[in-house]
């Protein structure tokens, strides 16, 4: 295992991440303040409250899974796309590293800066409203789980993506109206019957119903489901870039 | 002492059909320096990128000190350093941070007293802290050298180390691969500048459409294929080469003052006393004369031709 490689890797991905730590810390601060002036108070003033908790508190949960699923994303694509498209990739393929390597250095650094911005959107929050976090280890593994996760899926289109376009295209097109939609706003009951079931194939439900449990103890599935949805979205999306440095797809001619 | 770099009918087919490489085989020993010479597409990029693990070889196969470039690979690239083509790097980082980068990339313990040493050779040591992006092309050209030294590599891959730079940068850049040969590298570099093969290699390898013409110490195959031409300038001008001179297929040139006359200089004999008696058997009076060595500009083109013929 080359560790220090992983190590360079990270090191050199964090130190981009502090050459702008002002903008990463204040982006999620103020749309964090954002969202609460628009929901919390605007619409949260006319909802009373969401299964015993107040509506403000209730999208908590659902506003850090939003922040964090899209950071991830966009840090792990950018981070592998950007030396890709300057050209610098050319070390890393040249170097004496394996795919687990390259991917625990960038992944990490890219998960690790999104764990940031969720705790950022966490503490936020708490100026705003009352909380309480019923599970706060539970909490922070889904949070950790769901960062690394969706950085893995964020290196995947990083590496797809030919283009600056295509690395906004799936996070666009399918992975926000797949948040908007996986109740981060609203719980699943609130919704007709049909909707509900229909709901269930979204795979970010069970992420956002199980972070929301290690908070209230409320969810819209089992909390068992909600890991084993996580656990086998980080097995895919590992398999896939198995699979992409093995073959070296749009990485290696 | 076995060769560092063995090269076994390596072939690359590239997914559009594209046959980049076409079964090169090349040894290449320890200390040398050697040029892959050939022009723009003849395949030099392709062959550098498969050893170093940026392409996927079709088949074949190569060591770097008898290391498996595919299933021995940690240990192969180790040994490697690669100064690519195009000047890739991180904008906004600082030289000693890019170079920090490749050292431990290649899982090397942090030594920042060696990493000044080799910023110091290359002059860029008063760079140190600076983002790349403020530098110019040359010193950027360094910074990549650097990056490629940070690991210490006993093989450096040199792609085009002087596309791109201007003459008094082109002989800097030539002096720093001549002190890295000193300190025991082992350099492959490509170019298409013939000059500067013939300035710094060892040996050439000529390399077109994927495949090696032929390797030959520098000075052999200036040597082996250096033709040489005389020129003789007449008194008074003439109008055609008079008959007797047919046999030597003499060029005259348009003001009908020079002859030229083309012969191989390992020939036994160069007929230049035969064509200087029947010249001035014909009557023909001289004011001088001048020979002239292929460059080896001509003797590539030549050879590239043969190649296509």
């Amino acid at each position: 295992m080359n560790t220090r490689a992983i190590w360079s890797i990270y090191r050199n991905e964090m130190m981009r991440f502090f050459r702008t730590i002002l903008q990463s810390f204040i982006s999620p601060v103020i749309s964090t303040s954002l969202y609460f002036v628009v929901f919390g108070t605007a619409i949260g003033s006319r909802i009373d409250e969401v299964e015993g908790v107040t509506y403000a508190a209730f999208i908590v949960p659902g506003l850090i899974m939003l922040s964090v699923i899209m950071q991830g994303i966009s840090n792990a694509s950018f981070a592998i796309y950007f030396p890709k498209f300057i050209g610098t990739i050319y070390e890393v393929l040249s170097a004496p590293v394996n795919f687990l390597e390259v991917v625990v250095g960038y992944v990490g650094a890219a998960a690790t800066k999104s764990l940031f911005i969720g705790l950022v959107i966490l503490g936020t929050a708490s100026l705003f409203v009352d909380l309480t976090i019923a599970h706060p280890l539970a909490m922070l593994l889904f949070l950790v789980l769901t960062c690394v996760s969706f950085a893995l899926m964020g290196f995947i289109i990083g590496i797809w993506a030919k283009n600056f376009e295509q690395l906004q295209l799936v996070p666009m097109l399918i992975v926000t109206p797949l948040v908007f939609l996986g109740g981060s706003f609203y719980s699943i009951s609130m919704l007709p019957p049909l909707w509900q079931k229909i709901t269930l194939f979204n795979p970010v439900v069970y992420l956002i119903s199980g972070f929301r449990w290690a908070f209230f103890e409320q969810a819209d599935v089992p909390v068992g489901l909600s890991l084993l949805a996580i656990g086998g979205f980080t097995a895919i999306c590992m398999a896939v870039i198995w699979w992409i440095f093995r073959t070296g797809w749009r990485l290696r001619d | 002492m076995a060769p560092i770099l063995q090269v076994r009918d390596l072939k690359k087919i590239y997914d559009g059909g594209f046959e980049a490489l076409k079964g090169v085989t090349l040894d290449i020993e320890e200390g040398e320096i050697i040029a892959l010479l050939g022009p723009n597409g003849a395949g030099k990029t392709t062959l550098i990128s498969t050893l170093c693990g940026i392409t996927v070889p079709t088949s074949g196969s190569a060591t770097v000190g008898g290391h498996d470039i595919q299933t021995d690979y940690r240990a192969a690239r180790s040994m490697i350093g690669l100064v690519p083509q195009e000047i890739s790097l991180e904008p906004f980082e600082k030289v000693i941070n890019t170079v920090r980068l490749t050292r431990g990339l290649f899982g090397k313990r942090r030594n920042d007293a060696y990493l000044d040493e080799v910023l110091g050779k290359l002059s860029l040591l008063d760079k140190r802290n600076q983002p790349t992006k403020e530098l110019s092309g040359g010193m950027k050209r360094r910074v990549l050298i650097a990056k490629a030294l940070s690991h210490e590599p006993r093989v450096l891959f040199l792609d085009e180390p002087t596309a791109g730079v201007d003459v008094a940068l082109r002989k800097d850049m030539w002096e720093v691969v001549a002190e890295l040969k000193k300190s025991g590298v082992t350099i492959i570099l490509t170019t298409h500048y013939i000059e500067e093969a013939e300035a710094i290699a060892d040996r050439i390898a000529v390399i077109n459409k994927g495949e090696i013409l032929l390797v030959e110490e520098t000075a052999t195959l200036m040597a082996r294929l250096g033709r040489k031409r005389l020129t003789i300038e007449l008194r008074e001008p003439i109008q055609s080469v008079p008959e007797t001179l047919s046999a030597y297929d003499l060029e005259l040139s348009e003001g009908g003052t020079d002859l030229t006359y083309t012969y191989d200089t390992h020939q036994e004999k160069t007929g230049i006393t035969g064509l200087l008696a029947e010249l001035s058997a014909a009557g023909l009076k001289l004011r001088d004369i001048s020979t002239r060595q292929d460059s080896l500009e001509e003797i590539f083109v030549g050879l590239v031709q043969e190649g296509a013929a």
